[in-house]
């Protein structure tokens, strides 16, 4: 399978100017992606915790969301708030974000980065900017998909801990251990077991 | 024909003494090579925006600064939006203006401010102006069944 060719990545760009919604939505569609644009913070994580919902019922590939571009300047909410209020969900930090800024502020982008922005964009963003995307995201899925077989033998000895567990307190139930050396008494039923006497 | 290549030499002459002029920068150039046939208008439809947005922002610039008491945080919001647009579009000196605007804002300073905004209404007319005749001078070429020369 040719994943280059294949890989369709869905993102959200999040900016309250008009005008550079229209440019990165264009950037991210001439660069091959989904793109669903919208104006605000609350509305990036009304549209995330939306998605969340579809997932729960069973509608996954629809609407995933694979990256989240961003400005920093908003008002209410700004880029930076978007940023912590995504990683610090458990569903959704795993999403990379990036942050876009008409000021190149050292001390605004070391402050994403460490936040855990994965890339930040100066504005105005050009199509050589949004062209590192795609090999990044590619680069993950590859990761991802490894990590899958890595995953399930992880939850299948989860799943087996917790059985062998819920066998072992049921058993105690009905045995006692009275002594480390000693007798060990097992009534089921009618039946009475008994080591040593 | 002949027409039309004389059409595509007026363009092209106008629009390098419009860079020359520091009208427009690079930007207006990456927004022209966006533009494909699955989006044949897209530059045109930015730049639309960018007039609407532009001449609501004006307004709102007039009628914060016409207050009583100004709100230096609005006035710095509403530039920093015009500012951000024209960045986008490629539209350098509405840009400039909007820079030294932005510090007379924090200066708090009415006067500069007031100062600022007749010198970015009228760099945002004459850019109007530039880009309606650019854009005339496209569909002059178009319609003579020529192709607009990057």
């Amino acid at each position: 399978m040719d994943m280059a060719i294949e890989a369709q990545f869905h993102v959200l760009a999040v900016d309250d100017n008009l005008i550079d919604r229209k440019l990165i939505e264009k950037l991210l569609k001439t660069s091959s992606f989904q793109v669903t644009a919208v104006d605000s913070g609350s509305k990036a994580l009304e549209f995330l915790g939306l998605q969340e919902e579809e997932q729960r019922n069973h509608h996954p590939q629809e609407m995933e969301v694979n990256l989240i571009i961003t400005d920093y300047s908003m008002p209410g909410m700004t880029g930076y708030d978007l940023l912590r209020k995504i990683k610090e969900s458990s569903s959704l930090k795993d999403i990379p974000v990036v942050i876009m800024s008409s000021e190149n502020i050292p001390s605004r982008i070391n402050r994403c980065l460490e936040e855990g922005a994965e890339d930040f964009f100066l504005k105005p963003v050009q199509l050589s900017d949004v062209s590192k995307l795609r090999p990044h995201l590619l680069r993950r899925k590859a990761e991802e998909e490894e990590e899958k077989p890595k995953r399930n033998i992880r939850k299948r000895k989860t799943i087996e801990e917790s059985l062998t567990h819920m066998l072992m307190e049921d058993l105690n139930k009905f045995i006692s251990i009275e002594d480390i050396f000693g007798e060990l008494n097992y009534e089921f039923s009618h039946k009475r077991w008994k080591f040593g006497s | 024909m002949d027409g039309v290549v004389q059409l595509q030499r007026q363009l092209l002459d106008y629009t390098t003494l419009l860079f020359q002029e520091g009208f427009l920068n690079d930007q207006f150039t990456q927004l022209q090579q966006l533009q494909d046939e699955t989006n044949p208008d897209f530059v045109v439809e930015v730049v639309s925006l960018f007039f609407e947005d532009s001449e609501r922002l004006l307004n709102e610039l007039a009628n914060t600064l016409d207050q009583q008491s100004i709100d230096f945080r609005k006035v710095d919001s509403h530039v920093h939006q015009l500012k951000g647009s024209s960045s986008s579009i490629g539209a350098q000196r509405v840009q400039n203006v909007c820079i030294a605007f932005r510090n007379f804002c924090d200066a708090q300073n009415t006067e500069g401010c007031l100062k600022c905004l007749q010198q970015v209404k009228n760099e945002y007319a004459l850019v109007k102006n530039k880009l309606e005749t650019l854009f005339q001078l496209e569909q002059q070429i178009l319609a003579a069944g020529g192709s607009i020369p990057m």
